[in-house]
This record gives C-alpha cells, sequence and structure tokens, in this order.
C-alpha cells in the first residue's frame, strides 16, 4: 500500500522521525520527493568528479611529454573541476529552495534538532543499535536521528564551506574584481594568507571522502540487516518495510 | 616650498626629459594616457612632500631594495620628488640632531608628510626590545602617526610581522597596523618589497597627494592585485601538466613549472613575475626556484617554503592537510571494514531480526 497524503508522510517524520502506532500497517511510504532524488544522484556525481579533479589539481600529474603547446591537460582537469563546482553550488541552492517547499524529508539534512528530547532518546536508540546492543532497529521514514546529525555536520556545513573556500579559490584566478571576489572574497578577510583557504579546502575534500564512505557503508548496511529499502529509496522515492 | 619641477631644472633637465619622465611613470601606474599631463602638472605646482622613513625591528633589506630602483631612479625619487627628511640608516644628521627633525616636521607639515615606515615594533616589556633615541619605537611610531597624510608599512615586518614576529615571538613584534588602528595604513609586503613597487608608490602618493586604491588587505591594487602565478611566464607549463619533479631533472633543466615542488605562486600576491627584480633582470622562478610566498601574512610560520598546504600543528609532528585527511579517511574505512565484519558475524550467529513493531 502506498501513502502519498502530506498529512501522513508529516506525522510520521515530524514528531521524531520514528514510525509509531497506525503507520505500521503502511508496507510503502513515499518518502523522497523527485527533485530531491534527481538532485541526489547529480551532487553524488558533481562530487566525484571534484574530488578526483581535486585530488589531481592539489597534488599535480605525472609530466606530460613534448611541447607545453601541444598539451592542455592540466587546463582540462582544471575545467573539469570548475564546471562541476557549479553544477553542485547552483543544485546544491536549488536543494535549499526545495527544502522550503518540499516534504518534512527535504528539510532534515538542514537542520538538527537538538531541543527535542525525543530526539535525543532516538541518537541513543541508533548509538545503540549502530554498537550492535539494540536487537531490533526502529523504522524511519526519513533519516534516523544520528543520520541526521552525520548529514548536516558532516555534508551540508561541509558542502557549505566548500562552496564558500571553493568560489574564493577560484575567484584569485577570476580577479579582485570579479563577482565572485565580490561574493565570497571576505573568505581572504578571515585568512589573509590564500594558502590557509587552499589548506582549509583540502580539509574539506577528505570530510566529504570520509563521509561518503560512513555514507555508503551505513545504506548498504541498514537496507540489509534493517530490513528497510535505502538504496532503492533513492531511486524510485519510496520507502519499503520488508517486514 | 620648492617644487619637483623647480628642483630638477636647476639640477640642468630639460622640460623635454621632465616630460619623458611623466610618461613613464603614468605607464608603469598603469594609469590612462592623459594622466602624464595630470602628473606633469602636480609636480609643477605642489610642494615636495617630506618622508619620514622609521625603522624599528628590521633587517633594512627593504632599504637595500629601495635604493636599486631602475624606474624611477632612486636618486630622483630621494633628490628631486621627495624631501626625504629623516632616515635614519642614511640621513647625515645624528643624535639630537636626527631627532629633532621628527618633530619638527610633525608641527611644521602636520598633515601633510608621508610616514614609511620599515620593520615593526616590540610592545612586549613595554616596547624596551627596540630603543631609538632613548625612547621605545614603538612611542614614537603612534606620535609620528598621528599627525601623517599618508602612512605606508614598507615590507612584510610592518605589514604582517615577517621573522621577529615567527612563533615563539618573545618581544612581540606587531605589525604597525595593530599599534596604529585609526588610520588607513598602506602595506607594502615583500621581503623586501620590490624597488619600483616602493618608488611608484611614492610618485603616485607625492603626485596625486591622495592614497592608490587598496584591496581587502590595504595593499595597492596596481601591484598586489594578481599572483605570482597570473603572469608567470611558466603558466603555460601548469596548464599542460609539466611540472619539475626533482631539483635536478631534465624537466627542471627545461623550466618546466614548479608547481610540485611546492612553488607558492598560486597563493602569493606580488608583482615580481610582472616588474621583476633589479631591473627587470629576473625573480624566483626564473633562475629556477619556487616562490617562497614571501610577502604573504605569516610565511614564516605557516609551514616549509617546499610546501604548498599550511602545516597543522594540533597533531605533534607538522602535518598538512592532505597527510591528516588521508589518515582520518583511512582510519574510518578500517573502522567501517571492521563494523561489517561484527555486522556480518552477529547476523551468521543469530537468526534475523524484525524490526520493532507493535503488532
Amino acid at each position: 500500500m502506498q501513502d502519498k497524503s502530506p498529512r501522513a508522510l508529516a506525522a510520521a517524520v515530524a514528531p521524531n522521525a520514528v514510525s509509531t502506532g497506525r503507520s505500521v500497517e503502511r508496507d510503502v511510504v513515499y518518502v523522497y520527493e523527485a527533485p530531491v532524488r534527481l538532485w541526489h544522484w547529480i551532487n553524488a556525481a558533481a562530487i566525484l568528479v571534484l574530488a578526483l579533479t581535486g585530488y589531481f589539481i592539489g597534488t599535480g600529474i605525472p609530466t606530460m611529454p613534448g611541447q607545453a603547446s601541444d598539451n592542455f591537460l592540466f587546463g582540462y582537469i582544471r575545467f573539469a573541476h570548475f564546471s562541476a563546482g557549479y553544477v553542485l553550488t547552483l543544485g546544491f541552492l536549488l536543494r535549499m529552495y526545495w527544502a522550503f517547499i518540499g516534504n518534512p524529508a527535504a528539510k532534515q539534512i538542514f537542520y538538527v534538532p537538538l531541543w527535542r528530547k525525543s530526539y535525543w532518546g532516538g541518537i541513543w536508540h541508533e548509538i545503540r543499535w549502530y554498537a550492535l546492543i539494540a536487537a531490533k532497529p526502529k523504522e524511519r521514514v526519513g533519516h534516523n536521528p544520528l543520520a541526521q546529525l552525520t548529514m548536516f555536520f558532516m555534508f551540508t556545513l561541509t558542502i557549505s564551506s566548500m562552496i564558500v573556500t571553493g568560489v574564493a579559490l577560484y575567484a584569485q584566478g577570476a580577479g579582485n574584481d570579479s563577482w565572485q571576489y565580490e561574493l565570497f572574497g571576505w573568505a581572504f578577510s578571515i585568512w589573509p594568507n590564500s594558502q590557509d583557504v587552499h589548506t582549509w579546502h583540502h580539509l574539506g575534500l577528505w570530510v566529504i571522502v570520509t563521509f561518503a564512505l560512513v555514507h555508503i557503508y551505513t545504506a548498504v548496511r541498514e537496507d540489509i540487516v534493517s530490513r528497510q529499502s535505502i538504496i532503492s529509496s533513492m531511486i524510485s522515492g519510496q520507502r519499503e518495510f520488508r517486514d | 616650498m620648492e617644487t619637483f619641477y623647480g628642483v630638477i631644472r636647476r639640477q640642468g633637465i630639460t622640460r623635454r626629459s621632465f616630460h619623458k619622465f611623466c610618461s613613464l611613470t603614468a605607464m608603469s601606474l598603469g594609469l590612462s594616457p592623459l594622466a602624464a599631463s595630470d602628473i606633469a602638472n602636480a609636480l609643477e605646482t605642489k610642494p615636495r612632500v617630506p618622508v619620514i622613513w622609521m625603522h624599528g625591528l628590521e633587517c633594512t633589506c627593504c632599504s637595500e631594495s629601495f635604493i636599486r630602483s631602475a624606474h624611477p631612479l632612486v636618486k630622483d625619487v630621494v633628490l628631486s620628488m621627495i624631501s626625504l627628511d629623516y632616515d635614519d640608516p642614511i640621513m647625515a644628521a645624528a643624535g639630537h640632531q636626527a631627532e629633532a627633525i621628527l618633530e619638527e616636521t610633525r608641527t611644521k607639515y602636520k598633515g601633510q608628510y608621508v610616514l614609511a615606515v620599515e620593520g615593526n615594533p616590540p610592545v612586549n616589556e613595554g616596547g624596551m626590545f627596540c630603543i631609538v633615541g632613548g625612547k621605545p619605537f614603538v612611542e614614537k611610531l603612534t606620535a609620528m602617526a598621528e599627525d601623517a597624510m599618508a602612512i605606508i608599512a614598507w615590507g612584510t615586518c610592518a605589514s604582517w610581522g615577517c621573522v621577529q614576529a615567527a612563533k615563539p615571538n618573545p618581544t612581540r613584534a606587531t605589525p604597525i597596523d595593530k599599534v596604529i588602528t585609526n588610520k588607513t595604513i598602506i602595506k607594502v609586503p615583500g621581503c623586501p618589497p620590490i624597488a619600483e613597487v616602493m618608488t611608484a608608490l611614492l610618485t603616485f602618493i607625492t603626485t596625486f597627494g591622495k592614497l592608490p586604491e587598496l584591496d581587502r588587505q590595504g595593499r595597492p591594487k596596481m601591484f598586489y592585485s594578481q599572483r605570482i602565478h597570473d603572469k608567470c611566464y611558466r603558466r603555460p607549463h601548469f596548464d599542460a601538466g609539466q611540472f619539475v619533479e626533482e631539483w635536478d631533472d631534465e624537466s627542471a633543466r627545461k623550466g618546466y613549472c614548479l608547481y610540485k615542488m611546492g612553488c607558492k605562486g598560486p597563493t602569493t600576491y606580488n608583482a615580481c613575475s610582472a616588474v621583476r627584480w633589479n631591473g627587470g633582470v629576473s625573480f624566483p622562478i626564473q633562475s629556477g626556484h619556487g616562490c617562497l610566498g614571501c610577502s604573504e601574512d605569516g610565511f614564516w610560520d605557516k609551514c616549509s617554503v617546499y610546501d604548498r598546504l599550511s602545516a597543522i600543528k594540533q597533531f605533534g609532528v607538522e602535518k598538512n592537510a592532505d597527510q591528516v585527511g588521508m589518515a582520518a579517511a583511512g582510519a574510518v574505512g578500517l573502522a567501517i571494514a571492521a563494523h561489517a565484519a561484527l555486522t556480518a558475524a552477529k547476523r551468521l550467529s543469530r537468526k534475523p531480526v524484525r524490526p520493532a513493531q507493535e503488532e
């Protein structure tokens, strides 16, 4: 049975993101709306390109043979990095817009309800679950409380700072009269030596890499162990509870 | 007061040469063709600007650089354009005579003189680590700054702190903008700054009687708005992906990009790759070594000069962002593998669980 009504979903996500009581009768819930799913995969592709090209830009590539005029490889790598950066930035802005008009699951990665008592209870349960102490997982329509915390700090905040530092670094090449510099040149007021901005941008890469490891592992693990669809949910939008 | 034009005419320089000089100066400042006549007009009518050049904790490399200026020649700057009234290492006066000039200039040319500061004041122990003429340098500096028309911070010492402000900085050497907080300070960083940049800046201020446009860091935009990297003649090798990997390899002999050798050109704002040094002879990258980033904030403390990432010192041994990040990602990867193994072991040893549901 599929329930697409926003009211039912709001009831399931908003209080403490745990399905309780009557909602158990549902086997399938529509969680991730089409724009969220589309954004997820475009964003994932952009991050893959950004991480790979970013690593090469940071460390350099093996020297190309021949004349300088015959090659433009490093230029192309940087072009790919900048293009993917724009895709990611634009996507992130649209995603923020969707958080306002989308369903409750679309808002989850932008805040952590630390003020909610039930949230802390949820965190405690998830810690016990991942420590292999809790015997049974809870059914979640969106992210579980621990996932929401990770999403917010390791993804949303990191990507935001990567966008800021990334555009600021781009402004170094674009010039001090570029709109990029107008927009995020203040990064150089915080770190007058732009080498520090580079350093933070590198650290951000490793936070994102670590996040990707955790994200993919838990998605696969929960899909198997929790008997709830996780991976296919980001394709179909529907979360299926298998029991 | 005598004008610049009056001085050079007396020295036997023709009006024609004077106009040539004005055009050349306008060009080197990146001004429009019409600016040459503005400069000529200003130099003919405005009185010469008195310059007070003070020295704090420094090595005099800024002065050494300054006296090697080729365009305009420092002779022209010192003898004709400005009235260099006080500069302790090179002035003729000494002792009380010399110190009297400071007070005299301050009262006589209130709000009209340019204060150029080389080096910086140490502020620990009441500034006693740098005493000039019986008084702490920091006191003299703030006093002279009060009535100055413009304040120039020569070099990385005055602009950012440089070596004497490097950790642990026992004298608490402090860049001058942290001591003089109520006035705009023109930062001309570099260790030392380029001679032509110094003289051109003085020319600009004395000619137009105003400060040049400054960037976010207080540096003149005309010389500090682009990185070494942006105008580097080895840039095509960077875009092509041709790098020096060892100091003596084939690529080094061919003059490829020094990016992988830790060249700080991509993070350093200065005019070296455009103006070059010693009358345009060369600059570090042209002589085969990467840029050290000497005109950037904290260049002694950030990391080695062969590393393009700032050192992260919280882990005891200096590490850079990539080493720390890779270690963290690796540790998390191992943790994930261990967690997956534990999960698998638990599942094998028990029946499949059912989610917590109320039936």
